[in-house]
């Protein structure tokens, strides 16, 4: 795996991803240190970062049970926040070799921006630039949780620092990162007024799942004529 | 089990499961042209939908605060440069200085 196709498509990852890690030791730091003002063990924070690796989800979990909410309902939180896994794991999926437990094990691997750095644009992916990009990533938010959690006295409020800003920005610059076209950028704005009407009415994390519907844009002809060229241009569709 | 425990493990059930479940259903195999299609701007959906929501909203509110400034400045800052870590220090540093005045 050191000197292949894979190999350098993970080294690929790891650098492209090295940014984004940064970003998410910055953001990990701030979970570590809102997760025990919720209530969690510093090793709770820290095993919740090891096992669950999916920033929004975890800290949807723990602003419920912060605000005195059920484990239940922080479950529930996490798991709305994180169902955007299931549009971005079906976009995945065709792209993995192997039986359905390897494909499945391969999807773990699965965070926003890996996804979106992996992705070809011609809706296959890159699956071993995302491995990399994960797990540059991975090694970071361990670092930043274990920091916040045993450091977070010394730190002070995270939002007096401006912490809980990190999050969207970096969301943001994925975002511009995305939007080549004319037609993505028709697709982020719908998606977006899409989720803040919902914002009001719906529970946390279903604006941004309903929000996936902006995609269906791609059902038009042009968009279908866009895809084909950008396949042919790749010289290798799918 | 203590609530800590039942919390962390369940928040991993759900999260490997969602992630699974989309390999599994669909994996390895050629897909018409109209999903792909479909597939290729679910990122600027989600995405989009992602920073919105938390820069424009608080709770089940809609509402504007230091932070949508510092993300707006952010996003500037990563136009401008391309840079992520830029974009995110900016972020935050614009939004803890509303925040100090």
């Amino acid at each position: 795996m050191s000197t292949g196709p894979a190999g350098q498509a993970f080294r690929r990852g790891l650098r492209a991803g090295t940014p984004f890690a940064i970003a998410g030791f910055l953001l990990s730091v701030s979970f570590g240190v809102v997760a025990q003002d919720a209530g969690l063990s510093a090793l709770a924070a820290i095993v919740m970062s090891l096992i669950v690796f999916a920033g929004s989800a975890q800290f949807a979990a723990i602003a419920i049970v912060g605000q005195g909410g059920t484990v239940g309902a922080a479950i529930g939180a996490a798991a709305l926040m994180n169902s955007r896994f299931l549009p971005m794991g079906a976009a995945f999926g065709p792209s993995l070799p192997g039986g359905p437990l390897k494909r499945a094990a391969q999807g773990q691997a699965v965070v926003d921006a890996s996804w979106a750095l992996a992705a070809r644009g011609d809706g296959s992916f890159d699956r071993w630039l995302l491995f990399g990009a994960s797990a540059a990533q991975y090694v970071t938010w361990q670092a930043g949780t274990i920091a916040g959690a045993l450091g977070g006295d010394l730190l002070g409020d995270p939002e007096a620092l401006g912490l809980d800003a990190i999050y969207p920005a970096f969301f943001l610059a994925l975002l511009l990162g995305e939007a080549h076209s004319r037609r993505a950028v028709v697709v982020a704005l719908l998606g977006a007024a899409i989720a803040l009407a919902l914002v009001p009415v719906a529970p946390a994390g279903v604006p941004v799942l309903a929000a996936s519907l902006a995609a269906l844009v791609g059902l038009t002809g042009s968009a279908q004529a866009a895809v084909l060229e950008a396949q042919e241009a790749e010289g290798a569709p799918r | 089990m203590s609530p800590s425990v039942v919390l962390v493990a369940g928040c991993a059930l759900v999260t490997a499961l969602l992630k699974a479940a989309g390999p599994i259903a669909l994996g390895g195999r050629e897909i018409p042209l109209w999903v792909t299609s479909v597939i290729v701007l679910l990122a600027p959906a989600l995405l989009a939908a992602l920073v919105f929501t938390q820069a424009f909203a608080d709770g089940s509110e809609l509402a504007v605060g230091a932070e949508t400034a510092g993300v707006v400045a952010g996003g500037l800052v990563a136009w401008r440069s391309g840079s992520i870590v830029a974009c995110v220090i900016v972020a935050a540093a614009l939004t803890a200085a509303l925040r100090a005045l």
